[in-house]
């Protein structure tokens, strides 16, 4: 999901498709763009797990691409059985109920992409991420971004554009903004790695100087986290 | 009541049976239950051909009635073979690309050693005198086959039901001859309700005086009337409540209205009680008990203080678990069991849940969901084994 109603000209670059829609679905076709910024941030030869990884684009291409060991945890029976007969190592099952099975330091990438705002508790998600992974990377719609707060300024909860859905039906339960995020992050005394903020168009701006101009001017961010040292060492 | 008719015994030379019979001897072959069998006998059928590198061989584990005939013809029933759907040139187990082996388990009545062949030792059929089986041996079994066929690693094992326990003991125990498995509606250990079930039909079995005590083959009896209900009581957890209503619903057999007696009135009983006769045709009594009890008794964590994680530490082998949502004998949840296990020490496990109506028996069906991700799953396998 992404961009706000009340149309951009063209279709922004980033995340045309929802996180529950199709992404790139044929090999060979081209990764959906957010897709390929995290894709870019994967270091070949890694083990990656996806959390809510729809029908496996992103592993399909890490796999063939960067000789990744890839895995994935989907809820919907659609998406695991296209990843399945993909081939893919996907599981069907509920990333808040499953994550805690995995042993600490299981992957070198965990991944929850467009998908943060739509689970129950994402604090403990976000915390048996970082458990399990080196690193891991949150993509998600900033609903501080200029469009939104017009929205609010109107009167009206902000819109998806893609997806379009109503407050009463959106799957989008716990939007957050940028600034929430790094707050989060700072809660849980997590290193942010790397941040991008994406705006319109897909730009990807360098304000990282000015947080409440990025917060207001991005559509999307996209994190890299990973424990603090003496946390996974204290952990192992 | 209106009874079951007590058929005559079909006798089956099952030395006489098509498809390949070795005799495994030297060694003798060490049980779980502390017995030992001097040689063993086993009864296979293989389809498609073993490639140089001897690399594409895949192993098929039959369910509880099933037997080697998985993709030809019944010799005794003439009916295409249990897995037809699945085997052949272009399906899902492509014999233009694999070489599928069905061989009849251990304790078995289609040929390999089991109750109802002669014991050696006394020149008499085995019956009751046969040691009790698990899956373990089984699947040792098995493997001994293998040996024998020169095939020291399997691309794939894969099995429905008590197959898929199969499966998942061949991972645990042998993991090195094993490139993947795929475990379909079964469970890491036999559930209580099922253990109920099948001491329904054991009972239902020894209730028959025909059974003898289980010497029934040297006195010229057959226990078909008990062997018949264990059948029909076993193939309605084979189905579900839905697929039952959807076939039969109330619909009376032949008749307008109901008799007010206990004759087949509904077509539900007669197409049940045409299960139960046309079984006893080709299984034996005695081994109905014998792999109930092989069931009944495997527990893969029990060996692993309860830790079923811990059967699959280091196990290389890549999974692909798969359920059906309306198997209620072995339901999702006991799927998704063995996956947070096979998670939890990082085993590489795909596992789909595929939706249908059609109860335990999917796996059997004509299921294209199922099919395709079987077959996928498949596929991306042969691409990581090199498998052209």
């Amino acid at each position: 999901m992404a961009a706000f109603d009340r149309a951009l000209p063209e279709p922004a670059l980033i995340a045309q498709a929802s996180s529950r829609g199709p992404a790139a679905t044929t090999a060979g076709s081209p990764l959906r763009p957010d897709l390929q910024l995290i894709a870019d941030l994967v270091a070949p030869n890694t083990r990656v797990l996806d959390v809510g990884c729809s029908d496996g684009a992103l592993l399909a291409y890490l796999a063939s691409t960067k000789n990744v060991d890839a895995r994935g945890i989907e809820l919907s029976q659609e998406g695991v059985k296209e990843c399945v007969s993909r081939g893919l190592a996907v599981v069907q099952g509920d990333a808040e109920s499953d994550l805690h099975l995995y042993p600490d330091g299981a992957f070198d990438y965990v991944v929850l992409s467009q998908t943060i705002q739509a689970m129950q508790r994402p604090r403990e998600l976000l915390q048996e991420m970082l458990r399990i992974g080196r690193h891991c990377i949150v993509s998600f719609t900033n609903y501080a971004h200029w469009r939104a707060r017009w929205h609010l300024l109107r009167g009206r909860m902000p819109r998806s554009r893609c997806a379009g859905e109503a407050w009463y039906s959106t799957p989008n339960i716990r939007p957050c903004t940028l600034e929430d995020f790094e707050l989060l992050c700072a809660e849980l005394n997590v290193v942010i790695e790397r941040r991008l903020c994406l705006a319109t168009g897909g730009m990807i701006s360098r304000l990282a100087s000015r947080r409440w101009f990025d917060n207001l001017l991005s559509e999307q961010a996209l994190f890299v986290l990973s424990q603090r040292q003496g946390q996974a060492a204290r952990r192992a | 009541m209106t009874a079951l008719p007590s058929l005559a015994p079909a006798e089956l030379d099952t030395a006489r049976l098509p498809g390949e019979r070795i005799e495994l001897s030297g060694q003798p072959f060490k049980l779980d239950c502390g017995a030992e069998l001097a040689s063993i006998r086993v009864s296979y059928r293989t389809y498609g051909s073993l490639n140089a590198a001897r690399s594409n061989a895949i192993l098929v584990c039959h369910a509880l009635t099933g037997d080697q005939y998985a993709a030809d013809s019944h010799p005794v029933t003439g009916k295409a073979g249990w897995w037809h759907l699945m085997i052949g040139p272009g399906k899902p187990l492509d014999t233009n690309r694999y070489f599928v082996i069905s061989s009849n388990i251990l304790g078995g009545c289609m040929g390999t050693t089991g109750p109802v062949e002669i014991d050696p030792a006394t020149g008499r059929a085995f019956g009751l005198n046969f040691p009790v089986i698990t899956i373990g041996d089984m699947v040792r079994v098995q493997a001994r086959l293998l040996d024998h066929l020169g095939i020291e690693q399997l691309f794939c094992v894969v099995g429905g039901s008590m197959g898929g326990m199969q499966a998942l003991e061949w991972a645990a125990r042998f993991p090195e001859r094993v490139f993947s498995a795929i475990p379909i509606a079964t469970a890491a250990r036999h559930s209580a309700q099922n253990i109920a079930f099948h001491e329904v039909g054991r009972q239902a079995i020894m209730a028959d005086p025909d059974w003898q005590q289980g010497d029934y083959l040297a006195r010229g009896t057959r226990p078909t009337r008990g062997l018949a209900v264990a059948r029909m009581a076993a193939h309605v957890t084979y189905l579900s409540e839905a697929a039952l209503h959807r076939k039969f619903g109330r619909s009376l057999q032949d008749r307008s209205k109901v008799t007010y007696g206990f004759d087949a009135d509904f077509q539900v009983e007669s197409y049940l009680r045409h299960q139960g006769i046309t079984f006893v045709d080709r299984f034996d009594a005695n081994s109905y008990l014998y792999i109930t009890r092989a069931m009944d008794y495997f527990d893969l964590a029990g060996a692993c203080g309860g830790v079923l994680a811990r059967a699959f530490q280091g196990v290389p082998t890549r999974f692909c678990v798969l359920s059906f949502s309306s198997d209620w004998l072995f339901p999702t949840s006991e799927s998704r069991d063995l996956v947070r296990a096979l998670s939890a020490v990082g085993a590489n496990v795909s596992f789909c849940e595929i939706a249908t109506d059609r109860g335990h028996d999917a796996f059997l069906l004509d299921v294209p969901e199922f099919h395709r991700v079987f077959a996928g799953f498949l596929a991306g396998a042969a691409a990581a084994r090199g498998l052209t």
